[in-house]
C-alpha cells in the first residue's frame, strides 16, 4: 500500500508539472500580450507615460524573451514562494485576487459533490429497489432533463423561479454585509443559507449520472447468486441490500468521482459567471478577455490541481476500500 | 425410424426457424431491436425532421433571421387564434393586429390586440427573399399571415427580430457544430485508440496517460482558454470550425478509451489470428476484421458525443466566447438573456434553451437505444 501511495503520488507531481506547461503554453497562445495593448492604449490617448512600470514587469517576467524563459520566470517563483505572478488589469499580485474565489470554488465544489450522494444514493437504492415502479419512472426522467440541461441555463431558470416566486434575487454567496467582511462565525453562516442555490444548479447533473450508474449496478448485483442466498437464509430486504450489492456497487462510484469532479469544477465556472457569485469563474473569464496571463494561468493551475488532486483521493480510497485493488496495485 | 419417432418434427421447427432468420443480415437483426425501443425510434425522427428543417431553416421560418420589425421589440409570441371576439369559430386561423403602447408607470412596452383587424393565416406565403442550401434563390415561406399582419410564434428579440426564424438558424449552426467537431474527434479518437488499442506496450501506456490526463482536468476553463485563441479578425464560417475544433481536442478522450478497450479484446479473436497466419496485411486486419466487429459499439459512443459537444458550443458561445455574431447560434440567442429583469419579462427568450434541452435529449435516447441495438445478441 504504501509504495503504491508513493506511485500514485510521484505520477500527481508528474502531471501537475505537465499541467503548468500546458496551461502556461495555452494562456500565452493568442496573438498580442496585455502590456502590448496597454502600451497602444497609452500611445492612442497620446501619454506614453508611466513606461517605466512596463519597462520593470517586461523585466520581472521576461515578457520580451522567449516563452520557456517566461515559463520558468512563472514556475519558479510558484514553487519557491508561492508567487503566483502580478495581475496587470488589477495591478496587484495574483494570489490575493485568487485565494478567497479559490477557497469558495472548493467550497462550492465540495458541497455539491455531497449534495450529489447524498440525494443521488438514495433515488438510485429507490429506483433499483422499485425497478419499473412510478418513482422509478419519475426519477429516470428527472434524471434525462438533469443531464440534457446545460448549467447555465438551469442557474438562469432558477433565478427567474426566485425572482418571479419568492421575489429575491439569488445571486451571491453572501449578503451584502459580508460581502468584504473578514471571515467570522457570522460570514460562514451567512455563506451556508446562500450555498444551497448554486450547489443544487451545479450538482444536478453529476447527480443525474451518478444515479444512472448506480441504479443500474446495483440492478446488476440483484441479479447475483449470493443475493438469492442470502434471501434465501431469511436476512432482511433492507439489511441484504445495504450490507451486499450496496457495497458492492460503491466502488465504481467512488472511481467515478474521477470524472466527477472535473465535471463539477466546469460546472461550477459557468454558473458562477451567470449567477455572479464571488469565484473563480467570472474571474476566468476575465481575465481570458482581457490577457491577464498571470490571473488566467494561475486560475486553470488551481483548478486543475484541485481536479487532479480528488482523482488522486478518489484512488486511494478506492485501494483502501477495496481489497483486490490493493492487492494488485502493491504486487 | 419409428424408434425415436419425436425427434423429427423437432428438428423440423428449428430449421424452419433458422430457415426464417438466416435471410435477416445483422443490419437488419438491429434494426429491429432498435426499433423495439419507442423513445428512441421517436428521437431518432425527431432529430431527421429537426435536421431537415435546420438545413431548409430559410423556407421554414416565417421571416428572416435578421430583419427587424421596429414596432414590435421584444414582443411576446403572438396568439394564433380560432374563435374570434365575438365567439365566432374560423377554421382557418388569424392574429389580431398588435399595437403597443407605453406604460407610462413602468416604462415597459405593453403589446395589445386590436380586435378590429384580423389576418388570416397562409401557407406558402411570400416574404423576404433567401438563397437555400447555396443554390436556391426564393421568397417563398411555409407559413406566415395576410399583410400587413405580423405573426411572431415564439416572439422577438431586442431589436425585434422573429425568435422563430433566429432559432432555427441558430439550431442549424449548433447542430453541425456538434457534428464537425464530431468527425475532428473521431478521427483523433480513432487514431489514438487504434494504434493504443492495436499496437499495445509503450504506445498504449503513452496513450493511455495522455487521455487520462486530459480527462482529468476540468474541461470548461480549459475550453474557454483554447476558444480565446480563435482570431477576432476571422469569418464566422472559419470562427465555426475553430470552435469544433477547440470542442473536439478535449471530447476524443473517451472515444479513444472505448476503441482501445475493444481492439484489445477483439484482437485475441481466433479470425484475427487466423487472418494474420494466412498473411493478411495489417492495415486490411484492421479495416476488414476488426473495425466492422465494433462498428456498432462506435456509432454508439459518437450519438452520445454529440450532445455533449452541442452544450460546449451553447455554453462557450453564451459565455461570448464561442459563435459570435452575427452569426446566430443557440447559445448566442440565450446571450439575449442573460440578465434575470430580461428573462423575468420576456420569458420567451428562454425558448432557445428548451432546444437545446429537446436536442440533447433525442440524442441520449437514441445513444440508448443504438446501444441495446448494438449487440443484436445480447438478450435482457
Amino acid at each position: 500500500m504504501g509504495r503504491y501511495i508513493a506511485k500514485r503520488f510521484l505520477y500527481v507531481l508528474f502531471v501537475l508539472g505537465l499541467v503548468s506547461l500546458v496551461v502556461f503554453y495555452i494562456i500565452n497562445l493568442p496573438p498580442g500580450s496585455w502590456i502590448e495593448n496597454y502600451a497602444l492604449e497609452l500611445e492612442a490617448a497620446g501619454s506614453p507615460a508611466d513606461s517605466s512600470e512596463l519597462t520593470f514587469l517586461r523585466g520581472r517576467y521576461g515578457l520580451d524573451q522567449p516563452l520557456h524563459i517566461q515559463y520558468l520566470r512563472w514556475i519558479g517563483p510558484l514553487l519557491t514562494e508561492g508567487d503566483f505572478g502580478y495581475s496587470f488589469e488589477w495591478r496587484q499580485p495574483v494570489w490575493p485576487l485568487i485565494a478567497d474565489r479559490l477557497l469558495l470554488t472548493v467550497v462550492v465544489s465540495l458541497a455539491s459533490l455531497v449534495f450529489v450522494y447524498a440525494v443521488a444514493i438514495p433515488i438510485a437504492l429507490y429506483s433499483a429497489t422499485h425497478q419499473y415502479s412510478f418513482g422509478d419512472y419519475l426519477f429516470s426522467f428527472l434524471g434525462i432533463f438533469g443531464l440534457a440541461t446545460p448549467s447555465f441555463l438551469l442557474a438562469l431558470v432558477f433565478m427567474v423561479i426566485m425572482l418571479r416566486f419568492f421575489g429575491v434575487s439569488p445571486g451571491g454567496l453572501f449578503s451584502p454585509e459580508y460581502l468584504n467582511a473578514p471571515w467570522s462565525p457570522a460570514r460562514v453562516w451567512d455563506l451556508l443559507i446562500h450555498l444551497p442555490v448554486p450547489v443544487i444548479v451545479v450538482g444536478t447533473a453529476g447527480t443525474a449520472s451518478v444515479i444512472r450508474i448506480l441504479r443500474s449496478q446495483l440492478l446488476d448485483e440483484f441479479q447475483k447468486q449470493y443475493v438469492i442466498t442470502a434471501r434465501a437464509k431469511g436476512v432482511s430486504e433492507s439489511r441484504l441490500i445495504l450490507k451486499y450489492p450496496f457495497r458492492m456497487a460503491l466502488n465504481p462510484i467512488i472511481s467515478n468521482i474521477g470524472t466527477l469532479l472535473p465535471a463539477i469544477v466546469s460546472g461550477s465556472t459557468i454558473v458562477a459567471i451567470v449567477l455572479g457569485l464571488p469565484m473563480t469563474g467570472p474571474l476566468l473569464l476575465r481575465s481570458i478577455i482581457a490577457q491577464d496571463t498571470y490571473v488566467a494561468a494561475g486560475i486553470l493551475m488551481m483548478l486543475s490541481v484541485m481536479t487532479v488532486l480528488g482523482v488522486l483521493i478518489s484512488d486511494l480510497l478506492l485501494a483502501w476500500l477495496d481489497p483486490r485493488i490493493r492487492f494488485e496495485k502493491s504486487n | 425410424m419409428d424408434i425415436n419417432p419425436p425427434a423429427e418434427p423437432k428438428v423440423a421447427s428449428i430449421n424452419s426457424k433458422a430457415t426464417n432468420y438466416d435471410v435477416l443480415s445483422q443490419r437488419q437483426l438491429i434494426w429491429r431491436k432498435f426499433k423495439r425501443h419507442r423513445v428512441a425510434l421517436l428521437s431518432l425522427y425527431v432529430l431527421v425532421i429537426l435536421y431537415i428543417v435546420v438545413l431548409l431553416a430559410e423556407f421554414f421560418a416565417p421571416y428572416g433571421a435578421f430583419q427587424r420589425h421596429s414596432q414590435f421589440l421584444l414582443a411576446p409570441p403572438t396568439p394564433l387564434r380560432f374563435v374570434d371576439e365575438q365567439g365566432v369559430f374560423h377554421l382557418r386561423p388569424f392574429v389580431y393586429k398588435m399595437t403597443n403602447e407605453l406604460d407610462r408607470a413602468t416604462f415597459q412596452r405593453a403589446f395589445i390586440e386590436d380586435t378590429s383587424e384580423k389576418y388570416f393565416f397562409q401557407l406558402f406565403v411570400r416574404g423576404e427573399p433567401y438563397l437555400l442550401l447555396g443554390f436556391i434563390n426564393s421568397d417563398i415561406h411555409l407559413f406566415g399571415v395576410e399583410e400587413p399582419g405580423v405573426f411572431l410564434p415564439f416572439g422577438t428579440d431586442s431589436l425585434g427580430r422573429d425568435l422563430l426564424s433566429r432559432l432555427l438558424l441558430g439550431a442549424r449552426t449548433s447542430l453541425f457544430v456538434g457534428l464537425i467537431g464530431l468527425i475532428i474527434g473521431f478521427v483523433l479518437g480513432l487514431f489514438f485508440g487504434g494504434i493504443s488499442g492495436y499496437y499495445g506496450g509503450s504506445i498504449d501506456l503513452f496513450v493511455q496517460r495522455l487521455t487520462e490526463f486530459l480527462q482529468s482536468l476540468p474541461t470548461l476553463p480549459l475550453w474557454m482558454a483554447l476558444a480565446a485563441l480563435v482570431p477576432a479578425e476571422w469569418t464566422p464560417v472559419q470562427v465555426y470550425f475553430g470552435i469544433s475544433s477547440v470542442l473536439a481536442i478535449i471530447g476524443w478522450t473517451s472515444l479513444a478509451r472505448v476503441i482501445r478497450g475493444k481492439l484489445i479484446s477483439l484482437r485475441e479473436e481466433d479470425y484475427v489470428m487466423a487472418a494474420r497466419l494466412s498473411g493478411v496485411s495489417e492495415a486490411a486486419i484492421i479495416t476488414r476484421h476488426l473495425l466492422p466487429g465494433f462498428m456498432s459499439y462506435l456509432i454508439v459512443h459518437l450519438t452520445l458525443a454529440v450532445p455533449q459537444m452541442i452544450i460546449g458550443e451553447t455554453a462557450l458561445s453564451y459565455l461570448g466566447l464561442g459563435i459570435r455574431a452575427p452569426a446566430v447560434s443557440l447559445g448566442t440567442l440565450l446571450q439575449d438573456a442573460q440578465s434575470v429583469q430580461t428573462v423575468t419579462l420576456s420569458p420567451w427568450l428562454l425558448i432557445p434553451g428548451g432546444m437545446v434541452i429537446l436536442i440533447v435529449v433525442a440524442f441520449n435516447f437514441l445513444g440508448d437505444g443504438l446501444r441495446d441495438a448494438a449487440d443484436p445478441y445480447r438478450h435482457k
